[in-house]
């Protein structure tokens, strides 16, 4: 582990010195195993935060009943070793040759492996357009503000606060439903991307909501996260 | 614990197959339905990993391990055709 920088209070991104690493694609994630002084192991998966070329880093989001977050976000110091596996998946991952327009669209730390991509399209100086719908609780738990408050050029960014807003907030301040994805997401025509990660059920209403605006299945790539502590 | 998806277990079926099996089309023997894996209905907290088919349900794959081996059932899987 080289470096932890604080996101939110309980969100943490590590980054991790990992020799022979063979890079990565944006999306993808990677497998992280602690194993405990009794042999007792336990594995989590964790989305790659950091674009391809970068090192590569992870967002974690202390749960606190878990099992590794944790430790992963409280325990873990600069020069501590860690085991991980990766980078795995190929399916929920975008690269500037896939073209666009883009259509991200997170619950929660579902952010993370987007963030990846928004990224990616920086540093390729891809021009393809995105719109990226963030769902959050509150704004203080909103990962990468600021960095998505400087979103770049062809990047639009559009919060929605469930569960509590910030005085004289216009936003958005409900669970994404449907009449939202019509205001927000590219009109069907466009052909666009979509990439939808969160929360089981976050993702289902989503995805069956591009659907019915006339997304092609095919278009709509899922991710789906929970805890996954016994 | 609602179910995941085959996202999930990309790294159980990398150690499992040896390949990145999430873009792998998995064909459902039971309805046909043929789909990326990293679209299966996955439960982690099942006895073992099962997944299962998005269109009907079925159980395409159950994976245990045992002893440090890892114990496959497939039978639910008609076809595995590479991306």
């Amino acid at each position: 582990m080289a470096e932890v920088v604080g996101e939110t209070p309980r969100v943490r991104t590590i980054v991790l010195d990992v020799p022979d690493w063979d890079g990565h694609s944006a999306g993808q994630h990677l497998d992280v195993r602690l194993t405990a002084e009794d042999g007792y192991q336990a594995e989590r998966e964790y989305s790659i935060a950091s674009a391809p070329g970068e090192p590569v880093s992870i967002t974690v989001e202390r749960l606190e009943d878990g099992e590794v977050s944790p430790y992963l976000t409280e325990e873990l110091r600069a020069g501590d070793g860690i085991e991980i596996r990766g980078p795995i998946g190929g399916y929920f991952v975008w690269g500037p040759e896939a073209g666009g327009p883009l259509l991200l669209v997170a619950g929660g730390s579902g952010v993370v492996p987007l963030r990846s991509m928004l990224r990616h399209r920086q540093q390729t100086g891809s021009d393809v357009p995105v719109r990226l719908l963030y769902s959050s609780r509150t704004l203080d738990d909103v990962i990468y503000r600021e960095e998505l408050d400087g979103a770049a050029d062809g990047v639009e960014v559009t919060l929605t606060l469930t569960r509590a807003q910030p005085p004289g907030w216009t936003g958005y301040s409900r669970r994404v439903d449907a009449e939202l994805l019509a205001d927000v997401a590219w009109a069907a025509a466009e052909d666009a991307h979509a990439f939808v990660c969160g929360p089981t059920s976050f993702v289902e209403a989503v995805a069956g909501g591009l659907v019915e605006l006339g997304y092609p299945a095919r278009r709509v790539k899922t991710e789906r996260f929970g805890a996954t502590g016994s | 614990m609602q179910p995941l998806d085959g996202n999930a277990i990309g790294g159980l079926m990398l150690e499992v197959f040896g390949a990145e099996m999430t873009t792998t089309v998995g064909t459902c023997d039971h309805c046909g339905a043929a789909a990326e894996l990293a679209q299966l209905v996955v439960y982690l907290q099942a006895p073992g990993t099962v997944a299962r088919c998005r269109s009907c349900g079925s159980i395409l794959m159950v994976v245990v391990q045992a002893r440090g081996v890892h114990c496959v059932d497939a039978r639910g899987l008609a076809r595995l055709d590479a991306a």
